[in-house]
């Protein structure tokens, strides 16, 4: 049955040596892919496994298996009891995308003015290249504290000088503004160093040849800059969005556990895992973010066609 | 048989052995300024006496927060802190993992305490903490703006504090624009529940959820009482009051920035302190009625130790220790908690630093619990639930009526097959 087809010896020795190098490196990833399998798998199964039961976070060795139910489970009072059933789930999926959306959107077009000018030769860029940074490099924890009291109606900068006393935490949908834009404050500099990156590694030279051909600024930009930075610039956009949909420290620090559940996914998820002990239920939020999260990514790779190296 | 015998007299010998050497106890407690430093000092005491050592473990300042670190901690099974010191509303939710004292400490010493603090630290006859201090919530005023506004005594209705209030802010805020008439705790937290339950009750709305487990918060004197609140927001209270708690209302009244807080006993004394503006000008009342009665909520704290502790004796002689009279004194008089223990409300000592002690007896004694017990360990639900409802009432999200009945509905997805 077999056909001896006579194949030039040259290419199927270097697929052998192709081969047994790929072997080599497969067993040289093999203790990382064992720890990521460790740290990483075995808990993300755990979830999943704890997603299909009743349990509670105190004593989780009793649970009880209720199938999809912490997802969607009616009573014969008609009592809805999943979470995909309750409104402030919704409330918080709505407001974490329009953070992502908003916050990721002026983030780019920020970082982008920042790059541009950075990028630009003159006196003290190096300084400038490392103060901007500044905001980035704070933790996360502290400046949301910060932009609290910020934020403080009786004593705040912005709560008592700009808006007259004002709360604008006080309720969640005006405190989705504010938390927008600490955000845009904190995360434009590490969108801005992004795409300097990828500004950097376009060649000078080609611009020089569109000034001889009399092209403007502007045309250059449109027609040379940005389409050359697409793939620096989809990287950093899905490296913030991603970053985005899994906020949780800004909301937690700055608005409390209660009111951070219904701006953030995450928030809802450590609120029925941690504060209502609800191993179950929590870990069914858990797994439907993931999930979420999952299908924008892959909307992103190949909706873009995103290349990592 | 031999070896259950071996193993038993190998581990008694362990422990017989731990106990005479010095060991190191960790013991979590609040991590604010005094309530730390007395803490401190307490557990200090006692390793001094006992020649053991204490390690203290800062716990978040918010009560949620403090629960959900204590949980992970409890369902790790995890030896590294072996006092906790629980809120009132967690025997329920936490008995399971901890040791049951009935039967380590003498009855006569848990007798001393009040009764009604004893019960709720008993479920299903363990009894899981020894109670340290009580609270209940208290109406503070400023005895000199009272008396320069023309009135005479602490407001006795709500109705009455928000005139009195009104009346002060318009006058105080011609020299300070930053004064405000009342401030409480607002922010949607356990916090803001004690505060609401107190409101309700005083309207005579009912505990949210009765002692057999109804649910019982859609009625109209509860959303009657939810609105009579909202009505104080950016009228009495500033706006901002919906993202206050315990610490930051304090700060304002403080500052003398307000005329009336609502707050715990704890107060008292850091506001009679060197860097208060109003020492020496505060006064303390019970809070007003709403026309059903005056009300305020239990509150508290008690050391349990853990199961999970690998020195029981030693932790259980620390949590005797800092419960018993010598040191509740102590506390009383150094930051004016108040004691479980009943004698001490006719110690001298104590009275003269603490002259509210005395005449606010009832206010501590009839306080009303919130519905920790009939709820178990759903409890922190049903509280996140109302604080919500009671959150959405004071932005204006809602009318009373609306919010009560939509958390009736909220409640029963909770209650679900049952509490």
């Amino acid at each position: 049955m077999t056909v001896q087809v006579p194949t030039p010896a040259r290419p199927r020795r270097t697929r052998g040596i192709e081969a047994a190098r790929a072997r080599q490196a497969l067993w040289l990833l093999l203790p990382t892919l064992i720890a990521i399998a460790l740290v990483a798998g075995y808990p993300l199964y755990r979830t999943f496994y704890f997603s299909l039961f009743e349990a509670n976070l105190t004593n989780p060795e009793q649970r009880s298996f209720i199938g999809l139910g912490n997802f969607w489970f009616t009573t014969q009072e008609g009592v809805a009891l999943g979470f995909l059933q309750d409104p402030k789930w919704w409330g918080a999926v709505k407001n974490t995308l329009l953070f992502t959306v908003v916050s990721v959107f002026l983030e780019t077009v920020f970082g982008m003015i920042i790059a541009l000018v950075v990028n630009s030769a003159f006196r003290g860029r190096a300084l400038l290249r490392t103060a901007m940074l500044v905001p980035w490099a704070i933790p996360t924890v502290v400046s949301a504290q910060m932009w609290a009291y910020l934020y403080n109606d009786s004593f705040g900068l912005i709560g008592r000088g700009l808006l007259g006393g004002q709360a604008v935490l006080a309720n969640t949908d005006t405190a989705i503004w504010a938390l927008i834009a600490v955000d845009v404050w904190k995360t434009t500099s590490f969108m801005a160093l992004l795409i300097l990156a990828g500004l950097q590694s376009l060649p000078g030279d080609m611009y020089e040849a569109a000034d001889v051909d009399g092209a403007s600024k502007w045309t250059q930009f449109w027609k040379l800059t940005l389409p050359l930075l697409r793939p620096a610039l989809l990287v950093a956009l899905v490296f913030r969005s991603l970053d985005a949909l899994r906020v949780f420290d800004v909301m937690s620090v700055m608005l409390g556990n209660v009111n951070a559940a219904s701006t953030s996914m995450t928030g809802y998820a450590r609120q029925a895992l941690i504060d209502n002990q609800l191993l179950g239920m929590g870990s069914a939020v858990s797994v439907a973010v993931f999930l979420i999260i999952m299908v924008i990514v892959v909307i992103y790779v190949t909706a873009f066609r995103v290349k990592f190296d | 048989m031999k070896k259950a015998v071996a193993l038993i007299s190998l581990s008694a010998a362990i422990l017989a052995s731990s106990q005479a050497s010095a060991v190191t106890i960790t013991l979590a407690c609040g991590a604010v300024g005094q309530e730390l430093e007395l803490c401190k000092a307490g557990a200090a005491r006692w390793a001094k006496k006992t020649g053991n050592t204490v390690k203290v473990f800062e716990s978040p300042n918010l009560t949620n927060d403090r629960l959900g670190l204590y949980q992970q901690q409890l369902a790790a099974k995890s030896s590294d802190i072996d006092v906790y010191q629980l809120d009132v509303v967690w025997p329920g939710l936490l008995a399971q993992h901890f040791v049951d004292l009935r039967g380590k400490v003498p009855a006569s010493e848990v007798n001393a305490h009040f009764k009604g603090i004893i019960d709720a630290n008993t479920v299903n006859g363990k009894l899981v903490a020894l109670p340290w201090f009580t609270d209940a919530g208290l109406l503070y005023y400023r005895t000199d703006l009272l008396k320069k506004y023309g009135f005479k005594a602490a407001p006795k209705t709500w109705t009455e504090l928000a005139l009195m209030a009104k009346k002060i802010q318009d006058g105080e805020r011609k020299t300070n624009k930053a004064f405000s008439g009342f401030v409480w705790q607002g922010k949607n937290y356990e916090g803001l529940t004690c505060d609401a339950m107190e409101w309700l009750v005083s309207f005579g709305g009912g505990t949210i959820v009765d002692a057999k487990g109804n649910i019982t918060i859609n009625n109209a004197q509860a959303a009657k009482a939810l609105d009579t609140a909202a009505s104080w927001v950016k009228s009495i209270s500033p706006a901002g009051v919906t993202t206050y708690d315990e610490e930051a209302a304090r700060g304002i009244f403080q500052a003398g920035n307000a005329a009336f807080m609502r707050n715990w006993p704890y107060a008292w004394a850091l506001g009679q302190g060197k860097d208060s503006k109003v020492a020496g000008k505060i006064g303390v009342a019970p809070l007003p009625s709403g026309g059903a009665r005056n009300a305020a909520t239990l509150g508290g704290w008690q050391l349990g130790v853990s199961s999970y502790s690998k020195n029981q004796a030693a932790a259980i002689s620390l949590v005797r220790y800092l419960a018993g009279p010598e040191e509740q004194k102590i506390r009383a008089i150094q930051g004016a908690y108040n004691p479980t223990i009943q004698s001490l409300y006719k110690d001298k000592d104590i009275l003269a630093k603490n002259p509210f002690f005395g005449s606010l007896y009832s206010v501590f004694t009839s306080a009303v619990a919130r519905p920790s017990g009939p709820t178990g360990a759903k409890y922190n639900q049903v509280s996140q639930a109302f604080s919500t409802a009671v959150s959405d009432v004071l932005n204006g999200k809602m009318k009373g009526q609306q919010a009560v009945a939509k958390l009736a509905t909220d409640l029963a997805r909770i209650k679900g097959r049952g509490w």
